[in-house]
Parts: C-alpha cells; structure tokens; sequence
C-alpha cells in the first residue's frame, strides 16, 4: 500500500505542517483550553447556588435555619435582603437565584407548633432551579426532623427514625456521581471530532485556491493516493491530540482510565479516519477555503447534539434517536465512555466499533470518488 | 513516425463561453509551436485540454501516441506542464519541490537527486537548493517551474505564458533552455503575449475566440502582409495620422513609439499620394516608406477581420 508515491505525498505533507507553526501551535493548545473549559463548564452539578435572604425574624431559631442552608454546599448566602422589593430585585438582575423569606412571628410560630418560610426559585434555568428547589426541599426536611426530635427528647422521648423498609443503593462506574467522569470523555471525543474535522476541511481545497491542484493533477497520483497522503499525516496529529486530551482528563479530572489504552488509541484512529474523512470530504466538494470551513461547521453541530454529549440519548423523541445512529460520534462517545468508565473489553463495544469502521469507509470512498484529476 | 502532439477538432466550453472551438494542432520532437492570441482567447484551456486537467467536450488529443481522455495518465508521463500562475509548493524549498514531483512520478530517489543537480545546473538554481519557493523572484520562480516540469524527461513540454511578467534577461535566459530542450527531440508549446517570443517559434499558431485562425513559420505569416505595410516617420505626429488615415487605401495606422505602420491595401497608391497630403497639411515627412511587415502587424490584421481572410 505504501508505495513511493503515496510516500512523497505525505511526506511532502508533513514538511508543509511543520512550517506552519501557528497552526501547528494551534492544533496542539486548544485541545488543551477547550478540555479544560468544557471540563469545568460542561457540569450539572448545581454547587453554590447564589441566595438572598429577607430575614424579618433574627431571633435564635431563624438563624439555626439558615445555619442548615449554610451548611450543604448547595448555597451560598450571598445577599442579606432589607426587604421584600431588594430580594425580588436581586432575583430579577440575576445576583441571586432563589430567595428565602422568613417571616417576622418565624421564631414565635414554631415555639407554638408550625412555622412557614418562603423559598423562591428563579425557574429561568431548569437544571439550577430543579436541583436546588430538591435541595432546599431536603435541607427543610432535615432541619424539621431535627427540630422535631430536639422537642421529643426534650419530653424525655427517644425518637427512632428508622423507616421499616430500606433502600441500599450502589452506583457503579461513578460512585460519587461526578459529572466530570461522565463529561469529560465526551468532552474529549468532541474535541477530537471538531478539530480533526475542521483540519482537513481546507487540506485539498487549499490546493486548488493556491494553484498547486494544477500542477498535482498532471502527475500520476491517483485519487486514493491524495486522499490517504492528506490523510495520514493528520491522524498522527490527532492521535497526539487525543494522548494529550486523555491525559489531562485522566490527571486533571481525575477521570478512570480503567479499559486498554491500547485498545482506545486503535478505536480513536478508526474514529479520526471519519472525522478527517469528514473534512477531507468537504474539502473535495467545496470551492474556497471559507465553504469547505462553512460546510464541516454545519455537520458539527447536529452531531454533538445528537451524540448523547449534552442530552441522553434516551430523553429525545424516537425520530431524534433514529437520526442519532446516523452520527460517528454517537458511536465513539459510547465506546469511550464504557472504555473509560467502565473499564469493558473488545466484546461488549464490537458494535459500535463496526459502525464507526463502516462509518470511515464509506466517507473516505466517498471523498475519493467525489475527488477528480480534473479542473473544472 | 506519428506526431508528439496531435489534436482533432477540440470543444471545450464553459456554462456559456465556448473557450476552444474545433482546434486541430500537430506538433513533432524538436519543435516549438507558439500559441498567440489576445487573452480569452483559449490559449490557456487549449493548454489544460492537451495535459487532461480539463475534459473536452468533444474532439481528441493524442500525447505521443496515447489518448489524452481515455490513457491520461499514460499521456501525462510524457509531459512537462508548466502552467500560468505558479502552481508549485510556495512553503516547500527549491530541492523539495523538484523532489516531491520527481518522486510522485515515480522517480527513484538517486535518480532524482542526480536529475535535481543536473536541472539546477542546467536553469541556474544551483545554489538555491535551500530556499522556500515563494521566496524566489518571478524569474526564478518559473525556472524551477520549468525545472520541475523537465524532472521525467517529457517528450511533450507544455508553457502557459512561462514569461510573463519576467524581466528581459531573464526572458532571454528561460528561451536559451528551451532550445537546449528542443534539440534533445522535445516538442514545445508555448502560449506567450510577446511577439519577439512567437517569432523564435518554428510555427505560429494564432488564436482568437476560441478558434485557430491561421498557422505558420513566422515567415510565412509575415508574408501574408508582404507590401502591405508603409513606414511613416512625421511631425507633427497627431496632424500626420490623421493625414494618413484620410488616405483611401491606407486601412490602419499604428504607432511603434515614434513612427507610425501604415497597413494599406494596395503600396502604390498611398505612396504617390501621401507625401504631397502631408506636406500640404504642414507636416515635415522624415521617412516613409515600404517595409517588410512585422508580427505584430500581421496579428493586428487578424484581429481586425476576425474571420481571418
């Protein structure tokens, strides 16, 4: 297969990456940005919601209820309100996202059986409001049981809250539930997916925008060749990329490498071969630089947000999941995340790896086809 | 033995220009051919139909024997293809470039290092083995095109314009390799602006609107014109064209820096008549005279009767 043709190609290849060092210094550092901001920014986990409290009371027993707010790391009280108008104003300009009124007689009314305070939810963004409107509601829960049993043992009763029937849970995989482990191979497989197609998007049609297609075609390259010469070069570039993204999400993110490393390096290059194909693919329909750029782009976004990198899979509507068989990186994302994660073999992801492999096939014919000797 | 270069009533058109329209061509080993013609004339697609980078629409080309269209990459081991605008490896060196296009072409790596040396020699690149592409002047850089273009020892050498924009010496060096190539059995085409240019040709063919209209040595096309042509040196110059002009039998007048060509239809009349014209009109008569046509007055002929008879 790697005849000297073929050779000089990617050699030729190769020496042209090399004396462009913005690119290359590109290639190599906004893996690294984009890991380390998506791997912050791309969490659900609702930690420190922003609150402001109108604490009309002050007495002991209102602040032994703030104290229990406090103290889970859902929120922070960032606002004293002086009154109904600032905390509903704190709300509205987006300082706070829920409000918690105590009322005046707060101290009164529970010394005499029952006292109500008001939580208010900025329900704009659902993930946060959902998640904190669970937590205020547990954390109220527990401060009442708690008050409820500080009386009892007051009376000299002991109170037993074992409930007859127990639930013991066990999570598998991501014990503690951090979104990170979860996001972070996503994170790494969309990197890797919109880079590497984005890469090859100008590869050929730079040729023919500098004027060097003419002089290419008269040789007696075949098509095949150019595609596998542009081709190859880039998959030992993004296979650097995605060492170097695995690594930071294994060191920095703490994120489990628990299957074989060998084993995610060999899936990632048939995954880079549909992803560089991708853009090698556009790169052999478009005109400029710009289009071919423009026409990758437009493919990106349907396929990250069909992959199962933000929104499960399992949530869409039928005709949604049906299109999502028809994105590579719905693929890759499920074999890296299992690989990772879960630490399985070759078996249980045979699958996936077929489609991806199918997946590289068909769009490389397809750019090799759709590639002619010819100038108009 | 059959021609290096045969073509057979080419078409090519574009969405709605026809580039080439019927060109036949027969060029042998050892000769230049010169294509000339005002731009948008289809030299340059009449170019890129003999190499097989553009498909015609109708109409054959042999290279050597094989088929453009059906054997092209038979066909295109057998030519050197310098094309218009630069099209080698701007980001690549000197060496590299002709590296990369020997070895694609399926040279091996001692031959193409002895054949680097030698075409770096030969186009005076010696020394600049080093140098990125892109950082050589016009001149160079259409001598490493040739270069490039020569590293498989093509029988057939296609030229797109290779000198324009070059400076004059440079110019004169680029036609001293090419009749170095012909000598070895080389057939040339060459399309260029330059006159002086299609005059070193063996033939000339001229083209306009896509068509071929007439072919030639240059000897031969001049004498197409032969008395045909008046030389007019006279001051006061704007009052002696329009003197000329005047004149029924002249049908044009140029003006070559100081002098003016008359082309007439008949000599004789217009050489009776315009000097007694001039001198009545004030203007002082320095020479006029018959001369023997030039290029130049023959093209400008053709393209004042495109039809070319």
């Amino acid at each position: 297969m790697l005849n000297t043709r073929l050779l000089s190609l990617i050699r030729k290849e190769f020496i042209q990456i090399s004396r462009d060092p913005r690119t290359l210094v590109l290639v190599i550092v906004i893996p690294v940005m984009q890991l380390f901001l998506l791997g912050y920014a791309a969490t659900h986990d609702v930690r420190n919601v922003p609150l402001a409290v109108f604490n009309q009371d002050r007495g002991p027993e209102a602040r032994a209820l703030l104290d229990a707010y406090r103290a889970a790391d859902y929120f922070r009280l960032a606002f004293d309100a002086g009154s109904e108008a600032e905390l509903r104003r704190l709300i509205g300009e987006g300082r706070a996202r829920v409000g918690l009124i105590i009322p005046p007689d707060y101290g009164t009314q529970l010394q005499r059986g029952a006292a109500q305070v008001a939580f208010i939810l900025d329900g704009s963004d659902p993930t946060v409001a959902s998640t904190a409107l669970a937590a205020a509601q547990l954390i109220g829960q527990a401060h009442g049981t708690q008050i409820l049993a500080e009386r009892l043992a007051a009376r000299g009763v002991a109170l037993s809250l074992t409930p007859p029937v127990e639930v013991r849970t066990q999570v598998w995989y991501n014990p503690d539930l951090e979104a990170a482990h979860f996001m972070v191979p996503g994170v790494i497989g969309m990197i890797l997916y919109a880079l590497t197609s984005l890469l090859t998007a100008t590869a050929i049609v730079r040729e023919r925008e500098r004027g060097t297609i003419e002089q290419l075609i008269v040789t007696p390259i075949r098509p095949w060749e150019l595609i596998v010469g542009k081709m190859l070069p880039y998959v030992s570039l993004a296979l650097f990329n995605t060492v170097e993204v695995l690594a930071i999400g294994a060191w920095w993110f703490g994120v489990p490498v628990r299957g074989d490393l060998w084993l995610i390096l060999g899936i990632s290059v048939i995954f880079l071969m549909t992803s560089l194909g991708i853009g090698l693919f556009a790169s052999t329909v478009a005109h400029t630089q710009q289009e071919a750029m423009l026409t990758v782009w437009m493919t990106l976004l349907p396929s990250i947000f069909l992959s199962g990198f933000f929104f499960p899979l399992e949530a869409m509507p039928q005709v949604l999941q049906w299109l999502s068989y028809a994105m590579p990186l719905r693929y890759y994302l499920s074999i890296i995340r299992s690989l990772l994660l879960k630490g399985v073999g070759f078996a249980e992801i045979q699958g996936d790896v077929l489609a991806l492999t199918v997946f590289g096939l068909v769009i490389m014919t397809a750019a090799v086809v759709r590639f002619r000797k010819r100038l108009d | 033995m059959p021609p290096l270069i045969e073509a057979l009533t080419l078409h090519k058109s574009f969405s709605h220009t026809r580039a080439v329209a019927g060109v036949s061509l027969r060029v042998d080993g050892g000769e230049a051919y010169g294509l000339v013609g005002p731009d948008g004339a289809g030299k340059t697609t009449l170019l890129r139909l003999l190499v097989g980078a553009l498909d015609a629409d109708s109409g054959t080309a042999q290279i050597n024997g094989y088929d453009v269209a059906r054997q092209t990459e038979l066909a295109r081991q057998h030519i050197g293809y310098l094309a218009q605008r630069f099209s080698l490896y701007g980001d690549l060196t000197v060496l590299e470039n002709l590296r990369f296009f020997g070895e694609v072409r399926g040279l091996g790596e001692a031959r193409v290092k002895a054949r680097a040396e030698e075409l770096l020699r030969f186009v005076g690149l010696a020394g600049f083995e080093s140098r990125r592409a892109d950082a050589l002047s016009g001149g160079m850089k259409q001598k490493l095109g040739l270069a490039c273009a020569l590293i498989h020892e093509p029988k057939v050498l296609l030229l797109d314009e290779p000198t324009t924009g070059v400076d004059p010496v440079t110019r004169q060096d680029f036609w001293q390799l090419l009749i170095r190539v012909l000598a070895q059995g080389t057939a040339v085409v060459v399309s260029t602006p330059y006159m002086d240019e299609a005059a070193r040709c063996n033939r000339i063919g001229f083209m306009h609107s896509g068509r071929l209209l007439v072919e030639g040595t240059p000897r031969e096309l001049a004498a197409m014109l032969n008395g045909r042509v008046l030389e007019l040196i006279a001051q006061p110059k704007d009052r002696a064209r329009r003197v000329a002009q005047a004149d029924p039998a002249v049908e044009d007048v140029l003006t070559f820096g100081d002098r003016f060509h008359l082309r007439v239809a008949e000599p004789a009349g217009p050489l009776a008549r315009l000097p007694a014209a001039l001198a009545e009109a004030g203007v002082t008569v320095t020479r006029l005279r018959a001369i023997p046509p030039s290029l130049e007055d023959v093209f400008i002929s053709l393209l004042a009767q495109p039809d070319g008879k």
